[in-house]
């Protein structure tokens, strides 16, 4: 089944006519993702590789039908009313690969999402893969290296740095092991779709039984992984990295952040809280397809 | 984080009409006298920079009198506080206090909304108060959609036992706190403390806000400089490297110092990381390994060659490194040579002497480790390039066992010299820098292969000498994508005719100050001696 896209699902570009859009839409394609339509205000009537070019996010819906994904390829300052416009026409699942997308516009599109039932990926995201049937973003380049790099499985893959997505997929796919869906949360201290909302997909999927997460200092994602699975519910076994241990810690400098969070987003109190519920931490990225290795041994698959 | 310093926070704050001490920033003793002859006050003095607890440090004073406050400014203006000179101090009127609160203003990943968090206790030491006393602090989500409306700050009050006209007070405080965080796009806005007077008055005596480093290009008004998350002022190099980046938009340079000084002695690395994520774990490797790290630096999102060599430069003019690590996620998809060779052309002019492994992972990297080998044979380092198959710990350990083999030399700074391109050479201008090419040199050449090693086919030969194949303004805009390739290809395998001139602004008289300050160093102590 895998998480959030498969090749069935219905895609629009926004921003389809610019230079980082043109070239993402050929790769998507190629790889395999359903691109129904493009968007670029002032383009519309145009084509894209033959895919027909809206004005407007609505417009698409009317002539294309009902749109289930948007990927956004604007710049950063106009990203906010593009995803609106997504939004608003009753597209449900965004990609947002842009960065530098100021704070406060991603507060707004939270808020109109969570208003509309709608969740979103990004901003500053690779995207995401389900391997085999589509990719959304820019993650993998060119299809047939995405081909070779991703390959169909059981393990769920989410991982807050672009690079690392890959790379750790990369490593599981020489290891034999396949992926269910690879999602790149996005490197922003506020992202859509976040750790623990990745998990709870991943644990509603069938597909998945084994989820790999890299984790970083900063914000409190790995902690409430942690009491997700506390709570029961996430259940299926995980593996994590947590990038950043050598980084200066006490670099916070906003008292009000420490009096929330505590010392929630060290590295120590992720690793402490993860361990503790049950996770596998390991040390270095090259232990990730041994353990997985390891867990899919011992739990007789 | 763009940090703001208090006395540009407080400017806001008085704008958006919430109470701060009557006062004036100066920079000069005098300046601070006549502030006082004007409000005729006991004043208290704080220094504008970016450290807390500055009263600990020496960095606030009080005076009575006009003349007391110059003396006391003279005092504080030219400090150094951790190795950053006050340039700035705030003179303001002196509160007569009766309470201290916290109030602070953050975004919260988990709910993804602003949070107001209000204490009835602050001052120094909030973050203990607040453990001991929970009972004292609270906090709201606020809706961005409508801001935070003036009951909602009430009950938050309320929550901490604040009441009656107090109440109403600081919650007019908040909603403007929360509506100035909004505006100029604050990742967090604090006001600690928030005083009550006396005379019954509430005042924010002392404000942090920091802006969103993404949101900067909104808000010129705010004559941030430099548009980055910095817990401290930039560095001077650092300011070098900030200019890269912004002159140059392929891919990302983010550089940044983790120390102010590296003695000889000590096992320092220049950092070469590319992308968050792969840079974090190298790092880990490389500390693991038993190494600091002199800098962070980042060049990642398919930066040009030119843009690796210039952020190598500046790695290298960090006296005493003892080796070059540069590595990144393993599998990156732009084309690893671009890197090699931007590394290539600034390893050659260093001659270079300090080990160096450079883990280029990602497409092309066979090419890119092929092109490491194969021209930097013939410095004085050993430089090994490897691929995603390496892991970052065995590449820290190379590292390692590379620095124990040449004993551990510290690195020497070269001053940067201008080269010496005849004047009548045939050139034209790339992106962010010149090319030369002396054609009386190419009379000798047999391949003239500079012109099949241009990828983007810029360069054709006319009367057997390669020129412009495109016109001069297509190859300045970015034709020529400054990949070094026929400069490469040149100095190795030909005459060595061409020049690829690309500057650093600033950077030759950082070096030569360096290079400077240590001889002024060796010849006092040869004074001594
Ligand atoms: S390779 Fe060098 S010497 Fe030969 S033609 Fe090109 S620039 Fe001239
Ligand atoms: S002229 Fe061609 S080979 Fe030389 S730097 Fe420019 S693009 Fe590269």
């Amino acid at each position: 089944m895998a998480i959030l896209v498969s090749e069935k699902s219905r895609v629009v570009v926004q921003g389809i006519t610019g230079r980082e859009g043109m070239v993402r839409t050929r790769l998507m394609t190629d790889y395999g993702t359903h691109v129904v339509a493009g968007v670029t205000p002032g383009k519309g009537g145009g084509e894209v590789y033959e895919i027909p070019v809206y004005d407007t996010v609505e417009e698409a819906w009317e002539k294309c039908g009902p749109i289930d994904i948007s990927v956004i390829f604007v710049p950063a300052a106009l990203v906010k009313n593009a995803a609106l416009e997504a939004i608003d026409a009753g597209v449900k699942f965004l990609t947002i690969v842009p960065d530098r997308v100021p704070i406060f516009d991603v507060l707004e599109i939270v808020r109109l999402a969570k208003d509309r039932g709608a969740v979103f990926v990004g901003p500053n995201t690779l995207g995401l893969v389900s391997p085999g049937k589509a990719v959304l973003g820019m993650i993998g380049g060119r299809a047939e290296r995405a081909r070779e790099w991703f390959r169909p499985g059981d393990i769920g893959v989410s991982s807050r740095s672009g690079g690392m997505t890959s790379a750790i997929s990369y490593y599981l796919t020489e290891a034999g092991l396949g992926q269910s869906t690879i999602v790149h949360v996005g490197g922003d201290a506020v992202v859509g779709l976040s750790h623990p909302e990745v998990m709870e997909l991943f644990e509603k999927d069938e597909q998945t039984r084994l989820v790999a997460m890299f984790g970083e200092i900063g914000t409190t994602q790995e902690e409430r992984v942690a009491d997700l699975i506390e709570e029961g519910r996430f259940t299926k076994p995980l593996i994590a990295y947590v990038g950043g241990k050598a980084a200066k810690s006490g670099t916070r400098f906003s008292h009000a952040g420490a009096i929330v969070e505590g010392t929630r987003g060290s590295y120590n109190s992720k690793v402490q809280r993860l361990r503790d519920v049950g996770v596998h931490v390991v040390e270095s990225i090259s232990e990730i397809p041994k353990v997985a290795l390891e867990l899919r041994g011992s739990s007789g698959r | 984080m763009s940090r703001l310093y208090e006395y540009q926070g407080k400017k806001l704050l008085r704008e958006a009409g919430i109470r701060v001490p009557e006062g004036e920033v100066v920079s000069t003793p005098e300046e601070a006298r006549d502030v006082v002859e004007r409000l005729g006050r006991p004043v208290v003095l704080k220094i504008q920079v970016w450290v807390t607890g500055r009263a600990g440090l020496g960095g606030i004073e009080f005076a009575d009198s006009p003349k007391e406050a110059e003396e006391k400014a003279r005092k504080l203006l030219g400090k150094k506080i951790k190795n950053y000179e006050v340039e700035k101090v705030l003179v303001e009127e002196k509160l007569a206090i009766r309470s201290e609160y916290f109030a602070g203003l953050i975004i919260d990943d988990a709910q993804k909304s602003p949070l107001m968090i209000f204490s009835s206790v602050g001052g120094t030491g909030i973050e203990e108060i607040a453990q001991e006393h929970p009972e004292k602090v609270a906090h709201i989500p606020i809706d961005i959609l409508k801001g935070l409306r003036d009951y909602e700050a009430r009950n938050l009050l309320r929550r901490t036992g604040i009441s009656g006209k107090l109440l109403l007070k600081i919650s007019d405080v908040l909603t403007k706190l929360y509506k100035v965080a909004r505006q100029y796009d604050a990742r967090s806005a604090e006001i600690n403390p928030m005083v009550l007077t006396e005379d019954g008055e509430v005042y924010a005596a002392d404000c942090h806000i920091a802006v969103d480093d993404y949101a900067v290009f909104r808000h010129p008004e705010l004559g941030i400089e430099i548009a980055r998350e910095f817990d401290r002022p930039p560095s001077e190099l650092e300011k070098i490297a900030y200019h890269v980046e912004e002159k140059d938009h392929r891919g990302t340079f983010y550089f940044l110092q983790m120390t102010d000084e590296i003695p000889k002695e000590d096992r320092y690395i220049g950092f070469n990381g590319a992308g968050g994520g792969g840079s974090m774990m190298s790092m880990d490797a490389v500390l693991n390994s038993g190494f600091h790290l002199a800098n962070y630096c980042d060049t990642s999102g398919n930066p040009s060659a030119s843009k690796v060599y210039r952020a190598a430069k500046i790695i290298l003019s960090q006296p005493n490194i003892k080796g070059y690590f540069a590595s990144g996620s393993g599998v990156a998809s732009q084309e690893q040579y671009h890197s090699a060779r931007g590394l290539v052309k600034a390893f050659y002019e260093e001659k270079l002497e300090i080990p160096g492994v450079i883990r280029l992972g990602g497409n092309y990297e066979e090419k890119a480790i092929e092109i490491l080998a194969a021209y930097l044979k013939d410095i004085p380092a050993e430089v090994e390039g490897y691929g995603r198959d390496d892991s970052p710990e065995f590449c820290a350990r190379r590292m390692k066992e590379l620095i124990d083999k040449n004993g551990s030399i510290p690195h020497e700074i070269r001053p940067i010299c201008d080269s010496d391109v005849s004047v009548d050479a045939y050139g034209f201008e790339i992106f962010t820098g010149k090319i030369a090419i002396d054609h009386s040199k190419c009379v000798l050449c047999t391949s003239k292969g500079c012109v099949d090693a241009c990828a983007p086919g810029i360069l054709k030969l006319l009367d057997d000498k390669p020129v412009l194949a495109v016109t001069e303004e297509d190859a300045k805009k970015g034709k020529c994508t400054e990949c070094l390739a026929c400069e490469i290809f040149c100095q190795f395998h030909e005459q060595n005719a061409i020049d690829i001139h690309l500057p650093i602004p600033g950077l030759k008289e950082y070096r030569n100050r360096l290079i400077k300050g240590t001889s002024d160093l060796k010849s006092t102590e040869e004074e001594k001696v």
